[in-house]
């Protein structure tokens, strides 16, 4: 630490963030933080964008960190500033994105006297963080905002909350350099090689393989995607991807399964529950991916490699936990399965794969388009073409998402084939994500063509940020997917409370095109499905940020599905088949 | 490989190294509430000579897949150095300290001094008409003890919750 104590707080938190490598910060000003928006006026290093709403500010933050790697980091003031964030940082904390929120606070002997705009911050996002300080002294600052990088980005990446009393960042503070190492928090990378060795004897002994893989391998970085897909491109092994880690292996490979759980395809669903080994890389088994866990893989021996000794052995037991870094374990697993000469069970592969290939000729993802002439578009058909075009056009391009029906018929209908191309809330499932990540995408990779695949009731919650949107000149295009309903919601009802659609028509909606235009943004809309194609070219041509209202059929489902405490094999398929699958139970009419 | 068709409950005594910062205890106590944990008894204090270090021990119930998943839990937080399962790493003592208000006259008063006697309880206050016992022991010891007061005049209890360590050489 060096004693020179010329810089004030505020100085010295630029400083301590420069040299953690931020180069932007999504923020919103307020009393307890001008003395930090002071210092950021004078100097140049890092840039603030000013978003309309502080729950937008970390969205925008999570957007940035996924698409980049990076930790996304965000400032907002006290009181009212960091409650608005709490939503944002529980998000990120469910779907570990490595954030750090710089929060205000009111001075330090103030605190605890009900001051204007305080709040119990520490107090209110300890359990919606991955840790969070208070800083009580100057000579803590630096050091503790260090630490924040270190633990937000290693180990489970999470967001990790600093609270700021003023008079910390206006009085003067010495400087520290960036840690190295945590005193007691050292998470474990490195694969256990006898661990690892058990996993290859149960991999080359499988007939019925399949790798379940999810967000943990994007958070691993790219050359953990890498490593994933030559693993299974060398054992030949059937691969299915969570919501979360869509684009670690590449879906126009025909090893691809599609996406699993509640919404995933009859293949991957039906792979899960009959396989007899199953590879698992950092993916948490959510309720969502399991459906009835006592039915869940019941045949199948299963190996788990998780970075979070936690995610192991919480839902499901495993034969083989391995706590590592997904990319590390990974190399480990190819480096020991290319220098093993045990053979692999060939026939029974080829038999698994002619099951799966059975299972697959299902179509389960199957919908009939109308293409006459004023055809209502199906939603699916929406984003297809919007893939398709988007592919045809070769630019690089990132998707968001908003919550409800859409999100799903993006995960199921938009391929990927790179990883952090893909962003959208899984665990906390918060409608009014996306217009925000994708504002940070765009932030992150201003060529990029990046586009919020939304619906009309969740693009409302935080529609505000068309206005950063034309603050920045942020070319984001809103892809509205209007059914008039909460469509999720209202499937839900429509399936499992009679049909009584209880508050879900989204009534009184606005005029997107006439939205659009007050934000300076262009509008478009498509009534039927001669005009899509135009518009979604038009879209994609556009040079300002543009919403594009697509109205889509209304009565549109989204499956397959496997309701709440169902099994796999239990699963739901849509009209285009012949009925299948068990209705909801008693007990799975109380699950969500 | 814990089974999560097992279904028996086992009690677990937990101790936990931390630094000592504020709010670790909040990050524990509100880890077993925010997802339903038991807590039959927490103790907490500083441990080394510069009391930067701090054990706290708890003692929780649970299926042994909760048990290992609370374990997983209290060692990915950041301020924790160590978790220790002391009912599953092998022997160890657990002691408490209870502090026990007895109120009562003639023969009742007599008996109850006896009863201490036999428990090894100290009389560490004592006046006309009552007593407080100081009494040490393992949870089992002490409740068997307030037990017997209950008839004897029983006032008030006041229990420190367990302190607890390996037996033999190991640490934690
Ligand atoms: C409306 C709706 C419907 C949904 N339907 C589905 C569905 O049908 N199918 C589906 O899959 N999901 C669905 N979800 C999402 C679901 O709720 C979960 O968010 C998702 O399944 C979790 O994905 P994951 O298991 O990949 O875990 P993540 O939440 O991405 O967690 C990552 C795991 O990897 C670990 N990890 C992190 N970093 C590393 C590293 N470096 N190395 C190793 N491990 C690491 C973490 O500890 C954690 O265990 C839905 C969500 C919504 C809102
Ligand atoms: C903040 C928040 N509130 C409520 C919900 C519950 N919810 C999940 S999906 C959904 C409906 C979303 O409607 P829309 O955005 O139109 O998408 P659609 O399902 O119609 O495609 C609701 C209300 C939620 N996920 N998030
Ligand atoms: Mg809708």
């Amino acid at each position: 630490m060096s004693a020179d104590m010329t810089q004030s707080g505020a100085e010295i938190l630029l400083r301590a963030l420069k040299d953690q490598g931020v180069e932007v910060i999504f923020g919103y000003p307020g009393g307890a933080v001008l003395p930090i928006y002071d210092a950021l006026f004078q100097q140049n290093a890092i840039r603030h964008i000013l978003v309309r709403h502080e729950q937008a500010a970390v969205h925008a933050a999570e957007g940035y960190a996924r698409s980049t790697g990076k930790v996304g980091v965000v400032l907002v003031t006290s009181g009212p500033g960091a409650t608005n964030a709490v939503t944002g940082l529980l998000d990120a904390l469910m779907d570990s994105v490595p954030l750090v929120c710089l929060t205000g606070q009111v001075p330090t002997h103030l605190i605890g006297n009900d001051a204007f705009q305080e709040a119990d911050t520490t107090g209110i996002t300890r359990p919606a963080t991955k840790h969070n300080y208070l800083v009580k002294r100057g000579e803590d600052l630096a050091r503790v905002v260090h630490e924040a990088f270190y633990v937000a980005r290693n180990g489970r990446p999470g967001p990790v909350v600093i609270d700021l009393p003023k008079d910390i960042v206006i009085n003067k503070a010495p400087y520290a350099e960036p840690t190295v190492q945590h005193p007691s928090y050292r998470p474990r990378t490195e694969p256990d090689m006898g661990q690892i060795a058990k996993a290859i004897v149960l991999m080359k002994q499988a007939k019925r393989p399949v790798i379940y893989a999810g967000g943990g391998v994007i958070n691993a970085g790219p050359e953990a995607a890498e490593a994933l897909t030559k693993l299974a491109r060398l054992t030949g092994f059937p691969i299915t991807h969570t919501l979360m880690g869509l684009g670690a292996f590449p879906a126009s490979d025909p090893q691809f399964l599609g996406m699993l759980g509640m919404h995933g395809t009859y293949e991957a669903n039906l792979a899960m529950h009959g396989c007899d080994m199953m590879l698992a890389i950092g993916a948490r088994f959510d309720d969502r991916v399991t459906g009835r866990l006592n039915a869940f893989s019941q045949g199948s021996r299963k190996i788990h490699i998780d970075i979070d000794g936690s995610s192991i052995n919480k839902n499901v037991p495993v034969e083989v936990p391995i706590v590592a870094d997904a990319g590390k374990a990974l190399n480990a697993l190819l480096a020991a399965w290319q220098a093993s000469d045990e053979p692999t069970d060939k026939p029974a592969l080829a038999a698994w794969w002619r099951q799966i290939d059975e299972w697959k000729g299902k179509d389960s993802l199957k919908f009939t388009q109308d293409i006459k002439r004023g055809g209502i578009i199906k939603p699916q058909y929406a984003i297809q073409r919007l893939f398709e075009i988007t592919k045809a056009r070769g630019k690089d391009t990132f998707i968001t998402t908003e919550v409800g029906q859409h999100q799903m018929w993006a995960a199921q209908h938009f391929h990927f084939d790179k990883p952090n191309r893909w962003m959208t809330s899984g665990g906390l499932g918060t409608m009014g994500y996306g217009l925000p990540a994708a504002m940070g995408v765009q932030i992150a990779h201003p060529d990029a063509c990046v586009v919020d695949i939304a619906g009309e009731a969740s693009i409302l919650m935080n529609i505000q940020e068309m206005g950063t949107l034309a603050q920045y000149r942020l070319p984001v295009k809103v892809f509205i997917l209007n059914n008039q309903y909460m469509g999720m919601v209202r499937q839900w009802q429509e399936l499992l409370h009679g049909s009584r659609y209880s508050e879900t028509y989204s009534s009184a909606l606005p005029d997107f095109v006439k939205l659009a235009d007050s934000f300076h943004a262009t509008g478009m809309r498509a009534q039927s499905v001669d005009q899509l194609d135009d518009v979604i070219n038009a879209m994609l041509d556009c040079p300002t940020a543009v919403i594009a209202d697509i109205a889509v059929d209304q009565a549109e489902n989204c499956f397959p599905m496997i309701p709440s405490g169902a099994a796999h094999n239990e699963m739901l398929l849509g009209p285009e088949h012949e009925s299948s699958g068990v209705g909801v139970t008693d007990a799975g009419m109380a699950l969500v | 490989m814990p089974s999560p068709t097992d279904t028996t409950q086992r009690s677990a005594t937990i101790s936990v190294l931390v630094d000592n910062e504020s709010g670790v205890l909040a990050r524990v106590i509100g880890l077993f509430s925010g997802r339903g944990y038991n807590i039959d008894s927490l103790t907490v204090a500083p441990v080394d000579a510069a009391g930067l270090r701090s054990r706290i021990n708890i003692v929780t119930s649970g299926t042994s897949m909760v048990i290992e998943q609370i374990k997983a839990q209290l060692d990915r937080l950041v301020p924790v150095h160590r978790v220790a399962d002391l009912t599953m790493d092998g022997p160890h003592v657990a002691r408490e300290l209870a502090l026990v208000k007895v109120i009562g006259f003639g023969e009742q008063r007599v008996e109850a001094l006896r009863i201490a006697d036999t428990f090894r309880a100290r009389v560490v206050d004592t006046t006309l008409g009552s007593f407080v016992f100081e009494l040490t022991g393992n949870t089992d010891k002490i409740d068997a003890f307030i037990e017997l007061m209950r008839d004897l005049g029983l006032a008030e209890v006041s229990r420190s919750g367990i302190a607890a360590l390996a037996r033999g050489s190991s640490v934690i």
